[in-house]
């Protein structure tokens, strides 16, 4: 399966002339840009682990490309999104977030039921990968 | 015009029993400054014939504050003065001989803090029927922030919406359930769940769908849950379905509700019909248990469509920001549903903006400070097909849900293809946009080229390629680049 989040999953994987070109777009907006990893993308999984704190203030495209290289040399076996963050006044939040990289195989997610009384349902939504222990999700690839 | 001199009667004869002109009687002030704390309305007046245009302004002024038809002493154990509304400035409307413009001021000791129904009930209340005119048209408000703040405003905002459901940095997708009416649950769940897992954020029931002998509300809201829940694990990603609660009372509707909170729904959706109070409630209900509201504009072109008569839906968007909701249906421009393009941006700016400046081209004739109450999401929906996304992104902007209901489950290979091409035409729009091509110009190029790896998306616009609505508006600003100069 393919995991869906993100602004730009339904496309074939961005090029890294793509990605900049999206991140050039953050920092024109004077967005902060951040690289976050995970190698639990369960849809509930809001904080993925940064790698290092949102560049503030780069003004170029390139320095992050340069971050998104190395994350990948260390954590190309699993998630890596792209975030832009706006501070500004009544956002301050996240304003664009895209994957840029997963691991080659995506097990995917269990839909779990459990029954109740009066036919409900109780469902929880379980990632194949976190079977494992973290850091070892995606080892075999 | 407004060089001109109060007419009211000062002084124990203001009081003497008997019939009083309403501009005689404090109703017409052409030299009063409004308060930064006054509720400012502007109504478009036309008198019925020989009703002198003054005279009928200042009589709007006083059917809807304190005004009866004849004189009573009673007035004079009140503040009388300060209750009174204000008619301050009388405009011919341009290009529309016989109308004026009406701007009336209210005290804000007038309406209760936070309550829609009380300052409806005076704003749009006995006022409309009132015969020495033949129409009249409440065409905006300017709502001082010292009445915004006794608002809850909406129960999520957009800010929060994004953050729960995850999804930054595009419009949300979703698509109305059809047939509107008839579906089994199991049947009508079975739709939600290919287009979730098609590639839609969310579906939606229509605003009649509330519980018929075809389908019960609880077995739609079973199937819905299972279906939202297997396009979630389906796709890694958080997806909703707009569960419409609206019913006969609000008993049914807190019942509905609450099952939908115990299925695990993020959202609920009530109609306009059910009215100020109840969506009021809802607004609050929804707030406590971290739902997303969704409203559906039902009724509303019964009194928003026509220019002479009526409420503009500007002011009716106004409204329920305060109220509460997080969803609104506020037009397409493009799709089959009425919306002229600067009007319906007027209105989309007042759902989304902290600040509207008076603009009178887009219909907005006060500036309105938002004063930090969330913002709400537009919905555009009715007659919208992948074809046109590159207009729905420049003319909607960002943040908006675009709904395509027949534009996906019309779909030649199915709902799911017909989300699934949906969803490819945003995000290649997102993307080109991004990156700073001309999409607007560019857009059939763009979708053309994500259609070469997209094959739902290819024959989704050859389906839909030269479907269009283009009908003159009904609903058009009046006014002249220059206010002052219509005087």
């Amino acid at each position: 399966m393919r995991v869906t989040q993100g602004c730009f999953s339904f496309l074939p994987d961005l090029t890294d002339e793509q990605i900049a070109a999206q991140v050039q777009y953050c920092l024109d907006k004077g967005w902060a840009v951040n690289i976050e990893f995970t190698d639990d993308p369960h849809p509930r999984n809001t904080y993925w682990d940064m790698w290092g704190l949102p560049m503030f203030d780069l003004r170029d495209a390139a320095g992050i490309m340069k971050e998104l290289a190395d994350c990948r040399r260390v954590y190309g076996d699993r998630y890596i999104r792209i975030c832009g963050f706006d501070s500004g006044h009544g956002w301050e939040s996240v304003r664009i977030s895209f994957i840029v990289n997963r691991p080659r195989e995506e097990p995917g997610f269990r839909l779990d039921r459990s029954e109740a009384a009066g036919r409900n349902l109780r469902y929880a939504t379980h990632s194949y990968a976190a079977d494992r222990p973290e850091g070892k999700r995606y080892a075999d690839q | 015009m407004n060089i001109q001199q109060s007419m009211t009667v000062r002084g124990k004869d203001r009081y003497k029993s008997g019939v009083m002109e309403y501009k005689r009687m404090g109703y017409w002030e052409p030299n009063y400054e409004p308060k930064d704390t006054d509720v400012i309305a502007l109504f478009r007046v036309t008198p019925q014939d020989g009703v002198d245009p003054t005279e009928a302004c200042a009589a709007v002024a006083g059917e809807s504050s304190t005004a009866t038809w004849t004189v009573v002493w009673t007035d004079r154990l009140t503040a009388a003065e300060k209750y009174r509304a204000k008619c301050y400035r009388v405009d011919p409307v341009p290009n529309s001989p016989g109308s004026y413009f009406a701007y009336i001021a209210y005290d804000l000791d007038l309406f209760e803090p936070g309550s829609i129904s009380n300052l409806t009930a005076s704003i749009i209340g006995n006022v409309f029927g009132f015969k020495p005119l033949k129409a009249l048209r409440l065409e905006d408000m300017r709502l001082p922030v010292a009445y915004v703040k006794t608002f809850q405003g909406p129960a999520t905002g957009i800010v929060v919406e994004r953050e729960r459901l995850d999804k930054f940095g595009r419009p949300l997708l979703g698509a109305t359930v059809k047939p509107k009416l008839g579906l089994s649950g199991r049947n009508y769940g079975r739709v939600v769940y290919e287009a979730l897992k098609g590639g839609l954020d969310f579906t939606k029931d229509d605003e009649n769908i509330n519980s018929q002998p075809f389908m019960h509300w609880r077995e739609r809201f079973l199937y819905c849950m299972e279906a939202v829940n297997r396009a979630q694990a389906a796709t890694g990603e958080i997806k909703g379905t707009y569960l419409n609660v609206t019913a006969a009372t609000m008993e049914d509707m807190y019942e509905r509700a609450e099952f939908a909170h115990e299925l695990g729904s993020n959202i609920v959706m009530i109609d306009l019909v059910i009215g100020y109070t109840a969506i009021q409630s809802m607004a609050k209900w929804a707030r406590r248990n971290n739902m997303i509201l969704h409203l559906h504009r039902a009724g509303h072109s019964t009194y928003t469509r026509q220019r002479s008569h009526g409420v503009s839906f500007r002011v009716i968007a106004k409204w329920m920001r305060l109220a509460g909701v997080d969803h609104i249906h506020a037009g397409t421009v493009v799709g089959k549903l009425e919306g002229d393009p600067n009007t319906t941006r007027g209105y989309y700016d007042i759902c989304r903006e902290d600040f509207n400046p008076m603009q009178l081209e887009h219909g907005v004739f006060f500036d309105q400070n938002w004063a930090s109450l969330n913002k709400l999401m537009p919905v555009a929906s009715g007659g919208i097909h992948a074809g046109q996304m590159h207009q729905l992104l420049d003319l909607l902007g960002e943040d908006v849900v675009l709904q395509f209901g027949g534009g996906t489950i019309g779909h030649p290979r199915g709902i799911q293809a017909g989300a699934t091409a949906n969803r490819v035409a945003l995000e290649a729009m997102i993307l080109a946009r991004n990156e700073g091509r001309d999409y607007v110009h560019e857009g059939p190029e763009i979708l053309a080229k994500a259609a070469q790896t997209c094959t739902p998306l290819r024959e989704a616009l050859d389906v839909w390629k030269d479907v269009t609505f283009n009908y003159e508006s009904t609903d058009a600003p009046d006014f002249v680049p220059t206010p002052s100069m219509a005087v």
